[in-house]
Parts: structure tokens; sequence; C-alpha cells
């Protein structure tokens, strides 16, 4: 890897490190940064043993049950859907992409308002929500594949108008399901799990995004060539020895699987996946060898602070956090809309 | 490295592009491809580097059938200078030409000195190395055109297909182009545009028209007064240049053929 990425990747990752100690710090009660290392280090094994215990109970608790897996969570799902993001842009070689585009976010609101207002998949307890979000999620993707799907080839450009159209009918079901229904809080408690929230982090709920997350992240990243090649479009993947068909097939589920199991456990947070890999591109250019580590880190940032505003910008309430993302992302967008030298993937 | 085409017929929506094409690419052979506009060169040529399918016929590299083989193992005996120039996102000019490394690597290995050997070379020899920081769409068409066929070099393949490699380039860059690709004693098949180029540097010629391969042999035997008649449908008067020794043509227009008609 070239230093100037290396330098740059360094940087970020600090950046992050401190990132997350100032959002575990903040809120209802505010907390030191020597508390917050002491307490994660006394968690770990060794080291635990030399860390002198100088704080409270309820402050371990905010700590450690609380603020860690929620700071935790909005790393991963910031550097999940940027880089499920920079994947599905590069599949469909088209910059306004976004990992929603394949449906994934409506199936998933269509689980949730099941579940919030309909009751259903009770017996899995305080599960059932991001179960039904995920089902709903693979089955709206399994319904654009399928669609896209003509003659064991998946077109690309089938695959953008299908997602759409499933995206359509889903978000009348869920739209249908929230009309008919007559209770109030229902219809606000759907609107704040559109909106994405990430109140929900417990550590129980983090070992499958984050399992998932690795997994996703070192295929894409293992796979930069190919990725590289899609950019370049059919006829150069073919002359260079990329079963192209093959690929797509897989890249689909990777990210179906990512942005799937993200939006179960976070709702569908907006903006991260389309505007962090237009960022990293503009820095470090379109070779998905640099695109994909710096994307995770990137987008882990920028949620880990969204996260961090949406928690002390209207408190002791909560913000959704795609409100936060919304603001932060859209004229930023606008910006780099505006700037002339960026070209978008369009050429010339 | 050979190539073989073997009745290969391909249509696009009903409509035959190529009736039963055979032709036969003999190791290290320069052969060129040449015909009236939509005469099915391009397409020929995607045929043999299965970005197309025959609809019927083989073809067939090293002896062996395309469909059969893996993409990568043909990655690595046959490189491609097409007509596209994609310009997708941002690259630079190294990271372009690095990407024909990719049939040779396998999914944990990173470049190596080797590869980067490989694409410095590949950079020096089609006379981009001071472009290799630009971004690519940033390059006038020339450039590249020469890119790509940077990348088709650092490929290391034995076979190279070229379409029109010359298009969009200047003379010089013309001649220098295919002064290079000679050089490098590849097994070479290309689509050309530009007859005197064709005379100038293939050992053998293909020509085409409406789908069919209707002439074949040397330039002396396939570029005659009659054949440019028939085929491109224009007069020309043919003579072996004193520096070649290869056949020049001079396409000489109706409105002057009529006058000399009058004149005699």
């Amino acid at each position: 890897m070239n230093k100037k990425i290396m330098l740059l990747s360094m940087t970020l990752l600090l950046v992050l490190i401190i990132s997350m100690t100032i959002a575990i710090m903040v809120g209802s009660v505010s907390v030191t940064p020597i508390h917050v290392w002491k307490v994660i280090l006394s968690k770990i094994p060794i080291v635990q043993n030399s860390i002198e215990q100088d704080w409270s109970r309820s402050q371990e608790i905010i700590i450690w049950q609380i603020r860690v897996p929620r700071v935790l969570l909005a790393a991963i799902v910031g550097a999940g859907l940027a880089i499920a993001g920079a994947a599905i842009q590069a599949l469909v070689r088209n910059s306004i992409a976004e990992p929603y585009i394949l449906g994934i976010s409506s199936g998933a609101t269509v689980g949730a308002t099941a579940v919030i207002i309909l009751g259903a998949f009770s017996f899995l307890g305080v599960y059932a929500l991001s179960v039904s979000a995920f089902i709903g999620s693979l089955t709206a993707m399994a319904l654009v594949f399928f669609l896209a799907r003509v003659g064991g080839r998946v077109s690309v450009f089938r695959l953008l108008l299908s997602g759409m159209a499933v995206s359509f009918i889903l978000s009348a079901i869920s739209n249908f399901i929230l009309m008919t229904s007559k209770q109030e809080g229902g219809m606000k408690a759907v609107m704040y799990w559109m909106l994405g929230s990430l109140a929900g982090a417990k550590w129980s709920n983090l070992l499958i995004p984050t399992v998932i997350f690795i997994v996703v992240f070192a295929l894409l990243w293992l796979h930069y060539r190919s990725l590289n090649l899609l950019l370049l479009g059919e006829e150069a993947a073919v002359t260079l020895g990329v079963n192209l068909q093959q690929f797509r097939i897989q890249l689909i589920l990777l990210v179906s699987l990512l942005t799937g199991v993200l939006v179960a456990v976070s709702g569908s947070i907006g903006f991260v996946g389309l505007i962090i890999p237009h960022i990293v591109r503009l820095i470090v250019g379109s070779n998905h060898k640099y695109v994909i580590p710096i994307s995770a880190l990137f987008g882990a940032i920028f949620l880990v602070w969204a996260d961090a505003l949406a928690r002390i910008i209207i408190a002791p309430e909560e913000m959704p956090i795609g409100i936060i993302t919304a603001f932060c992302g859209g004229p930023f967008f606008i910006w780099l809309l505006r700037r002339n030298n960026y070209s978008f993937g369009e050429g010339d | 490295m050979t190539l073989e085409t073997k009745q290969v017929s391909f249509s696009i929506s009903d409509e035959r592009i190529l009736h039963e094409v055979s032709v036969q690419i003999k190791e290290k052979q320069f052969v060129g491809l040449i015909g009236p506009n939509g005469s099915g060169k391009s397409t020929l040529l995607k045929n043999m580097y299965r970005l197309l399918k025959p609809e019927s016929g083989t073809v067939l590299l090293n002896e062996q059938d395309i469909l059969k083989q893996s993409s990568k193992s043909i990655a690595k005996n046959l490189a491609v200078v097409s007509q596209e120039t994609p310009v997708v996102f941002d690259f630079t000019v190294h990271d372009l030409v690095s990407m024909g490394r990719t049939p040779h690597k396998k999914l944990f290995e990173l470049d190596q000195e080797r590869d980067f050997q490989i694409v410095k070379n590949a950079l020096d020899q089609t006379g981009i190395a001071h472009l290799e920081k630009r971004s690519f769409s940033s390059l006038s068409g020339g450039e590249k055109k020469r890119v790509m066929v940077a990348r088709a070099l650092a490929q290391q393949a034995q076979m190279l297909i070229l379409d029109e490699p010359t298009n969009h380039l200047d003379i010089q860059h013309q001649l220098q182009l295919m002064d290079l690709i000679q050089t490098l004693h590849l097994t070479v098949v290309a689509a050309i545009h530009d007859l005197n180029i064709a005379a100038m540097y293939c050992d053998q010629i293909y020509v085409l028209q409406q789908g069919r391969i209707v002439n074949f042999g040397t330039p002396e035997e396939v570029l005659t007064p009659t054949l440019l008649q028939d085929v491109f449908g224009v007069y020309a008067d043919i003579q072996t240049h004193p520096l070649t020794g290869k056949p020049y043509l001079t396409y000489v227009s109706e409105q002057f053929t009529k006058k000399a008609l009058k004149t005699t």
C-alpha cells in the first residue's frame, strides 16, 4: 500500500478511536475519558488486574452496558453501510446508487411495521423486530434479484428498475398497514424505525452484525481487482479474465446480507452508503484497494458522530439518526455536485 | 499461440452479422481484418475474445475451444485492445495499466516488485511514463488509446487482438504504435481501417464483406484494384512503395476518374 494512503488510514483510525471515546463520554451523565478507558480495560483479561477501580457501579453500567455497545454498533453500521455503498456503486457503475436500491430497506420496513403495528413474531420477544426486518429485507432482495435475472444473467439495468418497482410495492404495503392501524404510538414507533436509531444497541445484538461485517469487508477487499474491473465495464472485465456474471451474483448476495443485517439492528439509516464512497473517491481515487478500507473508516467515524449528536441535540429525547445523516449529507452532496472537477463516473 | 475460427456465425436480433467465418492465425503472424463499415470486423473479434458467443461454429485458442477454457487462463494468453475506451470514475494511468496484471494474480496476492516492473515497462514502451500519475479521464483520445495498449502489454499475453488500434491517433503515434506491436513478436490479429497501414504491417489479410470472408492472402495478393472496387467501392491506384516494398494505395475519387476518362 502506498505511503500516503497508509498515513491516511492510521490517522483515520486514530480519529475513530478518539471519536468513539468522546461519543462514550457524552450523554445525560457525562464521564471522563480516563474512566471510559479504565472501564474498558478492566473488562479485558490480563490487563484488567492492573486497573484500579475508582468508579461507581452506575458509571460502569452506563459506560459498559449502554454506551460502549452503542458506539461500537454505530461504528459497525457506519462502516458496513459505507462499504456496501461502495460495492453497489461499482456493481451498477452508477454513482447515485446506494445499498438500499435493492429494495432492502423497504423490505425491512414491512417487516418492522408488521411487528410494531400488528405484533407479528411476538414469540421471538425482543428479537422480533430484528428478525422480522431481516426476513423482510432478504425477501425483497430475493425478489429483486429474481426479477433482474434473465436467462441466467443479471442485468444491471433491470436490477435498478426492479429494485425501484419492488420498493414501491413494499412501501405501499407498509403504508397500508400504517394507515389502517388505529394506534398513534405505533405510527411514531414505525416512523422512528424508518429514520433509523441505534438506541437498541446491546452486547447481545452486536455479535452478528460484527461477524457479517468482518466477513463481507474481507471478501470485498480481497476482490478489489474485480471491483475495479466492474467499473471499467463488461468488456474490460471479460478480457482481463473475470467471470463477471458470477462475480455480480456474489456481490449482490454479500451486499444484501450485510445491509440486511445492519438494517435489522438499526433501521434504515440513509445517506451513509451514498455519500461516504464519494468522499473517499475524492480523496484516494477509484481504486478499490483503497476505497474499501478508507470507506469503512470514514463511515464508522461519520456514524459515531451522527449518533452522538442524535443523543444530545434534543436531550433528554433522542433524535432519529437518519435526520442527522441527511442534514449533514445533503448539503455536502450539493457541494460535491457543484464542484466541476469531480466526475461522478459519468465521464467527460 | 494460434487462433482459429471455424465457421463462426453470429446474429443480432435475427440479423446475420457473420456467415460461417473461418480464419486462421498462425504462430507469430500479424493478421489484418479489413472491410467496409458494418462488415462484421468488430463482431468477429468480439467472438474471438469471448465477449460474444458464436451462434454456431467454434473459436479455438491454441487448438482448444475457448468456451471450454476458464476466463482467467484465456486472459493470460490473450490481450485485447478494444475500440471502447472506458471513462468511468477516476483511475490514474498507473492504476489502469496495473489492471493488466489481474489474470496473473491470485485472490490473496498483492502486487510484487515484478508486477511494478512489468507495468513500468509497458508505460515506457508506449511512451506514456510521464502520464503515470494523471487521471485517465483527463487524457486526450490518443493518450487513452496508448494507456489501453499499455494495459494489454502489462497482461503479457502471447496473443494480441486489436480493434482499430490506430483510431484517434495522430500519424506519428499511429506508426509508432504499429512499429511497437510489430517488434513485440506476438501473434496479432487486428481490425484495421487504414489499408496502407494494413499493407505495411500485416503478413496476412482477411477481407470481410457483409459478414463473409471474400478474400485472404498477403497484402500483395489481396489489395488489387478489382477487390477495392468490389468491396470498398473505390478506385485505387496501387504501386509498390520504393522504401517499404509494400503495396501503396492512392484512392482516386469519382470526380477525377471521370475527368481522366474524358481526356482520354
